[in-house]
């Protein structure tokens, strides 16, 4: 767990030694990763075979670009989806340069109001114990809910509920 | 029983002329409400008229339970203002069963005395008679007590016209909302901010004496419970530890406060917090979410929503602890219980194919009847009579107000004049004279 959280800090460092404000870190320039010699050009191998035909495999660097500051649930689940877990693992890189996040809770507006605060109360600790296991240390983190109380999305569809179920990582120096 | 209920629905609109009124009050009422004629009342003083129309406001109360129908004063044949002159010939063939005549007696500069008789049309017989004093302030109550007394005598429940109501408000301000703990009478009338912020604000909770009320604050980003008297407005900080404060209820000796504390690992548990020193005893255990706690008026049990079984279920656990046990079994989704205050009854969120709506299990029997329509119904509160209820329906994107009869005959909506999402209603004890 120690060397994870090693490595992440190492990487955090590099970013912050790059000259980036601490939530956002910018998208390397796409265009200095292109290879030469797959528009045409051919060289001769040992074995004097032809060129190979071919194309790039993109890598899609977890850390690139800016950090997602807020992540969705789905109904009733206060289960990190697949997709958002290079968001928190980005967030726990960027902990290992120290600093501290309120982890945000939200519930959508059905059922009762003192509930709806447990269930965004589950989906914070979700994320929190993500943070943890990636060795962000415990005094970085704390936890609110605000149930139903802070809604983005305000009227009473899918789409509202979907917007209102999530956790908002807040970042204090 | 409610299908009969749709067919006999009759919509009627009062709109109080005071300017400072928060509260429109819609009123669906029963079949065959009781008519009654409530006589204008004499006025000896020294103004052309009386500081309040009383009868006004009596008049309103009734109607407004939904069980009356008030005769305009344009039928009545008789306007005696002293019970020796009333004519129970004249009001048994205007149709009336009962009649009320009084007087307002001005005695002081700001002193007077109001004083009213209630008659039985049939029984030609008085059926209660008072005399009370009142000051232009104190006037308004004193119309409520007289309402009170003419409806418990004729309908033999206790009336509670002259309680309040506690309830929150949010409006959009800006980029923020504003939020808004509101108190006022029953009726929408003397509504008093007493707590504001742009923080949520949740929770509200009467003490037991009615003067006090509890509340979850999120001040700086962090909930907390405070308890402020509602007279000095002074507040106090009761719990603000790491982690969730949440779902404060008053014990009936008002000594102690049952809450959800969440700790930094989050697991929402039931706690009872002695008010003055502050300690607390934990009273559930388990890794389930376990909130939104209340007294039994017995003070045995503690009754909460858990979802231990998988979804949200009240349960119940001995206020000085033990092993909870699982109370409703009817459905997926029923969370944040309230007793009623006999005892009897147990209103809560009721998960009603779809719909989230106000549901009340008779305790004995364990039937449970659905008494609210809505799509997102919440926060169900007992009045202090146990007979009606209060709770936050929606209306287009705004939440309002309704009250319905507990046996779900009798509805009334009370929308927010002043705008805004109102939300989380609270009914008063009686207050103490």
């Amino acid at each position: 767990m120690m060397s994870y959280y090693k490595l992440f800090a190492l990487a955090a460092a590099s970013f912050v030694l790059a000259g980036c404000s601490q939530n956002t870190i910018p998208d390397p320039d796409p265009t200095d990763t292109t290879y030469p010699g797959d528009a045409g050009a051919s060289t001769d191998g040992m074995d004097g075979s032809d060129t190979y035909g071919g194309e790039e495999i993109p890598w899609e660097d977890p850390s690139a670009g800016e950090l997602t500051m807020v992540i969705y649930f789905d109904f009733d689940s206060s289960e990190v989806r697949a997709a958002d877990q290079d968001v928190v693992s980005r967030h726990a890189m960027q902990l290992g340069s120290g600093g501290s996040v309120r982890l945000e809770g939200h519930a959508d507006e059905r059922g009762s109001r003192e509930y709806n605060i447990g269930l965004g109360e589950r989906r914070a600790q979700a994320v929190r114990q993500m943070l943890l296991i990636q060795g962000v240390s415990a005094d970085q983190i704390s936890t609110v809910s605000f149930g139903e109380e802070r809604p983005v999305g305000f009227g009473s569809s899918e789409a509202d509920y979907a917007q209102n179920r999530r956790v908002e990582f807040k970042y204090s120096n | 029983m409610l299908n009969k209920f749709k067919i006999a629905v009759g919509m009627l609109f009062i709109v109080s002329g005071a300017a400072h009124a928060e509260l429109v009050i819609d009123v669906q009422g029963v079949a065959q409400p009781t008519p009654v004629a409530i006589v204008p009342f004499g006025w000896e003083g020294d103004a052309a008229e009386m500081p309040l129309d009383v009868v006004k406001v009596i008049n309103d109360d009734l109607r407004r339970s939904g069980r009356f129908a008030p005769v305009g004063e344009e039928k009545m044949l008789q306007k005696p203002t002293d019970g020796a002159d009333v004519d129970f010939q004249d009001w048994s063939f205007v149709g009336v069963e009962a009649v009320v005549v009084g007087k307002v007696i001005q005695t002081g500069d700001n002193a007077y005395t109001l004083q009213f008789q209630l008659f039985d049309v049939f029984g030609r017989r008085q059926l209660v008679g008072y005399r009370m004093p009142a000051s232009r302030g104190t006037m308004r109550g004193a119309a409520h007590r007289i309402a009170d007394m003419i409806y418990e005598k004729l309908t033999g429940i206790k009336g509670v016209f002259g309680t309040k109501v506690a309830y929150v408000t949010a409006k959009r301000e800006g980029e923020g909302r504003l939020y808004s703990l509101i108190v006022s009478d029953q009726d929408g009338f003397n509504e008093h901010t007493i707590m504001e912020s742009a923080d949520p604000i949740m929770s509200p909770a009467w003490s037991p004496d009615s003067r006090q009320l509890a509340y979850v604050s999120f001040e700086g980003n962090q909930s907390s419970i405070f308890v402020q008297t509602l007279r000095t407005g002074n507040r106090f900080k009761v719990s603000s530890k790491p982690g969730i404060n949440g779902a404060p209820s008053f014990s009936p000796d008002g000594r102690k406060l049952v809450v959800t504390l969440g700790g930094v690992d989050g697991n929402l548990d039931i706690y009872v917090m002695d008010i003055n020193s502050r300690n607390t005893t934990r009273l559930t255990t388990h890794r389930a979410i376990d909130t939104e706690g209340t007294w039994s008026p017995d003070s045995r049990y503690i009754y909460f929503t858990s979802d231990r079984s998988g979804g949200p279920q009240v349960y119940r656990v001995s206020a000085n602890g033990g092993t909870p046990e699982r109370v409703t079994f009817e459905g997926s989704y029923n969370a944040r219980p309230r007793l009623s205050p006999d005892g009897k009854r147990l209103a809560m969120v009721h998960n009603d194919r779809g719909n989230y709506r106000i549901a009340v299990m008779n305790l004995e029997r364990k039937d449970l009847l659905v008494l609210s329509s809505g799509r997102q119904d919440e926060s169900p509160s007992f009045a202090p009579n146990s007979d009606i209820l209060i709770y936050a329906t929606r209306q287009g994107r705004d939440g309002v107000l309704e009250t319905v009869s507990a046996d779900g005959l009798i509805r009334q909506k009370m929308a927010s004049r002043a705008g805004g999402d109102v939300r989380e209603p609270v009914w008063s004890p009686f207050p103490r004279f």
